[in-house]
Formats: structure tokens, sequence, C-alpha cells
């Protein structure tokens, strides 16, 4: 963990208009929260409805493609990368103090909001608000490593990464079952699953793969992307404009 | 220098003496540079794999559509025109998300817009050119698989007439999601140099409206207000166009309600035409001064 790398991406990803965007998405989801509260009352049922739709299926995926990709896409889009690699610096160093700031922004940004929510529609009950909070935690951190990895391996990784968020999970996970065995959606619903204990069947929280699975497959995803990102950091070519 | 509208600046080389093509053919040019672009034709090999990847996500499924009503000669198709771009609606906002920021950004982070405006092309033909042009790849990329879900209709012996009359209002609807999306999706993109966070940016907008306007719209139809429900599809700009549709060619809606009646037919295409001239009000405001920034 480099201080100085770390600083310059904290600037570059919540500097400017960039922090708009990420402010917008979590105001939003209290926003609802709190008119969802008003309207229906305090429910662990309309929780897990707002939270498992809203905030695991969209603000977590989003947020992270904007801080994951964030991170490194536009210092290689622009070359001024080769600033940063021209420095004596461990490129695994590199990737992981960027990896760090990411899953920093998705903590502030995505996780705290969704235990917020939580807590505003559902209080204590059932450990909904921190069921999914542990998820939001945990698919952020392996959604921040597939896309630092996709930014540093491609140019369209925005792109893939929403094909991959937004059709992959989204649609085909939908109507082909066996799609959502990789859906790093539904490895943390286990977790919250678990999390939510006797309660989950009654909300309605129920996910693809088991526990165990889960876990293992966050874990190994999550650490084996950051790994081969600081692999690629060291021989990444840097390209010119398409 | 000219007395037609050209401009060649004299750095005292041999001078110019033949036709001018003008303002006219300038637009034209940017016009039809833009669209090839949208698809990635005269760019490089990799920006034409994502264009042609959507494009085929949304013609595969007509075209197999078309292929089985052919062979079990079916009656009657088993999508409608209209029905069938809203069912794969997130490819369509995928592509405007990937292929916006291509058409507007390039030009703000290289900084050639001073290039382009010092010539006689004015601030308003530009973004008349890159709207048109941005709409008409929507609209391509929407109208071709009803195309072929037509010609297959025909192919497979439907009667001509109720298909030709389906056909033609889902080129109504194609038009219209393609010039409230364009404007949307140019406007986002216009305010960033950075492709990537143009592409992030307008697909956060599109999902984020159409997440709170579904929610907005079920909480309000479980708590007994139907028609407060119908208009909070005014907030998506894709149910928006799906409540005109249905309005004006009585197309299926997949929202909990319809607008309701003729005052929400009516209240729906001024909305929908609100968008689209505020769109290109706004861009032309950006566009009056033009930095990177």
């Amino acid at each position: 963990m480099n201080a100085t790398v770390a600083g310059l991406t904290w600037h570059s990803l919540v500097g400017r208009r960039r922090a708009l965007l990420l402010f917008v998405l979590p105001v939003v989801l209290i926003a609802l929260a709190v008119l969802v509260r008003l309207v229906s009352g305090e429910s662990s049922g309309s929780a897990t409805d707002l939270l498992g739709s809203f905030s695991l299926g969209f603000l977590i995926p989003l947020l992270c493609l904007i801080a994951g990709t964030g991170a490194i896409g536009p210092e290689i889009d622009d070359g001024s990368i080769v600033y940063l690699l021209a420095k004596p610096l461990n490129r695994y160093v590199i990737a992981i103090s960027k990896w760090i700031v990411a899953i920093g922004v998705i903590v502030l940004f995505g996780v705290l909001p969704t235990l917020v929510a939580g807590f505003i529609l559902a209080g204590n009950q059932d450990g909904v608000a921190t069921g999914f909070a542990t998820g939001a935690l945990l698919a952020g951190v392996a959604y921040i490593t597939v896309f630092l990895l996709l930014a540093v391996i491609t140019r369209n990784a925005v792109v893939i990464g929403l094909l991959y968020a937004l059709v992959w999970e989204a649609a085909i996970g939908g109507y082909v079952p066996g799609a959502q065995t990789l859906s790093i959606q539904q490895w943390a619903l286990a977790v919250t699953e678990k999390m939510l204990g006797d309660s989950a069947p009654a909300l309605g929280v129920d996910s693809a793969v088991g526990l165990t699975t889960g876990l293992v497959l966050l874990f190994v995803v999550s650490l084996g992307g950051l790994v081969y990102t600081g692999f690629r950091l060291r021989s990444i070519r840097i390209n010119g404009e398409e | 220098m000219s007395s037609n509208g050209g401009v060649i600046h004299d750095i005292g080389f041999r001078h110019y003496d033949g036709p001018r093509l003008g303002r006219g053919y300038l637009i034209r040019s940017l016009y039809v540079e833009s669209l090839r672009g949208c698809y990635g034709l005269g760019r490089s090999a990799k920006s034409k794999i994502m264009p042609f990847l959507l494009l085929t996500v949304l013609v595969a499924p007509a075209v197999i559509i078309a292929v089985v009503a052919g062979v079990t000669s079916m009656k009657k198709l088993p999508v409608d025109y209209v029905g069938y771009m809203f069912a794969l609606e997130s490819a369509i906002a995928i592509f405007l998300a990937a292929q916006a920021p291509a058409t507007v950004s390039r030009d703000l982070r290289f900084r050639v817009m001073p290039l382009y405006l010092s010539r006689p092309l004015s601030r308003n033909d530009y973004v008349a050119a890159k709207y048109g042009a941005m709409s008409t790849a929507l609209f391509i990329l929407i109208a071709v698989p009803q195309t072929v879900l037509f010609i297959g209709a025909l192919l497979a012996k439907m009667s001509f007439w109720p298909n030709a009359k389906d056909w033609a209002a889902g080129l109504l609807g194609a038009l219209l999601l393609s010039l409230v999306l364009a404007g949307i999706g140019l406007l986002i993109a216009s305010i960033t140099p950075r492709r990537g966070f143009g592409v992030a940016a307008v697909i956060t907008v599109l999902l984020l409206l159409s997440l709170v306007s579904g929610a907005l719209a079920s909480l309000a139809d479980i708590n007994g207000h139907p028609d407060l429900a119908g208009y909070f599809a005014l907030l998506n700009p894709v149910s928006l166009v799906q409540g005109v549709l249905h309005w004006l060619v009585d197309a299926d809606v997949s929202y909990p309600q319809p607008p309701p009646g003729t005052t929400g037919g009516l209240v729906f295409t001024a909305a929908m035409f609100v968008v689209i001239a505020g769109c290109y009000t706004l861009l032309l405001a950006r566009y009056r001064k033009v930095s990177a920034s």
C-alpha cells in the first residue's frame, strides 16, 4: 500500500463530477427507503425487496463499475499511467493501493447506505440490515477486483462490465439457472441468506449457490483477480487511441 | 475570402479557386461520419466489436422467430413489433451508453471543437449533426430487427395489411424511442471528456430512472392509486415512450398501469416532446461555451 498512489486514486475517484454520480445513488436509495417506510411502515419484507433489487442488484454493481474501472481506466486511457509505472514502485503495490481505495469508496457510498437503508426500513428485525450490508461488502470486494482487472486488460472495461452485471447476472441469470452459479450477486446473497437464518425463506431470499461455494468463490475471485491484476500491470502495453 | 461560405486559410501557399462545398456539405459529412462512427465503421476493428455484438443481440432473436414462424407456418407472430423493442430495451440502453460518449466525448477530449468551429460549421449545426447521427444509429438498431420480423411474417404467408400496420407502428415507436434516448445519452455524454465515465453515467441515469419510477409506481399501485402509478412511468424515458405508444397505437405496457385515458396519453406525448426539445436545447447550451473540462 502506497499512500501517494492511494491519495491520487482517491482524488481521481471522488473529485469533481464523478463524486456527483457517486453521491446521487446512495441518496436515492435512502430517499426510497424513507418513502417506503413512511408509506408501508416498518417491515422486513419491503426491506428485503428494496435492498435485494436496488442495493445488491443495482447500486453495488454500478458503484463498483464506476470505482473499479475509474481507479485505473482513465489513467490507462490517456496514457498518464506511464508516469506512475516509471516510478520505482512494485506493480503489485500499485494494484493493491488502487484496490483498497476503490473498496473504501464502495464502503462509503454503497455498504454504509445499504446498512442505513436497512435500519430505516426494518429496524433491528431479523438482521436484515446487517445481512444485506455484509452481502454488499463481500459482493463489492469481488466486483471491484473483477472490474479493476477488466480495466487493466481491456479498453472496453465499462461496457463489458455492464454486459456482465446487466445482461449476464440480471437477464440471463433470470432465465438460465446455471448462469447464476457464475454470479457474484448470488455468491454474496448466499452469505446474506445465512445471516438472515430462519427468516430467509419467508423473506424470499434464496441464493443459487450454497454458503461454502459462495464464500470460496468470492475469496478465490477477489484474491486471484487482485494477484492477476498486479501480474498484468507488470507487463502492460500502452496502446494509442483506437 | 470566398463568396459562398467556404474558408481556406491563406498561409501563403498556392491559392484555391475551385468550387466550395459549403456549410450543408459540412453538416452532411459530420452526420455521415458520426453515424458510421456509431457502428465503428471507419475505425479500428476493435471498436466495431461492441456495436455489432449489440446489433446481433437485437437481430438474432428476430431471425430465430422469423424462421420458426416460417417453418411451423404460424398464423400470427408470437411477439408484436412494439413489444419486441421493449423486451430488449437493456441492449438498446447499453448501445446508447457505449456509443453516445464515443460520438461526442472524443471531440472534447482531444480538444478539436475549436477546429470544427473555425469552419463555417456553427455550434447548432454540430449539435444537429450529432443528434441526428445518434438517433439514426439507434433507429437502425431498433428498426432492423422489426423489419426482419416483418419479412419473416410475409414469407410465412401471414396476411399483409395487419402486419404492415403493426410494422409501421413499430417503426414509429423506434423513431420516438431513438429520439428520446439519443437526446438523454448525448446530453450526459457531452458533459464529460472521459469515455469510460460517460458510459457509466449514461447507463446509471437510465437504470436509476427506471428503478425509481418502477419502485414508486408499484408503491402507488399497492396503496390503491393506480392513476398515480400510471403517471410515475413519466420518470422513465423508456416507459414514457411506451405510454405514448399505448395511447397512439394501443401497444401493450409492461408497467403496473398504462397512462390513464386520453388525458394520460396527451400528458405523456407532451412530456415526450418536452424531453426531446429540452435535451436538444440543453445540448445547444452546453456547446455555446465549449471547453474540455
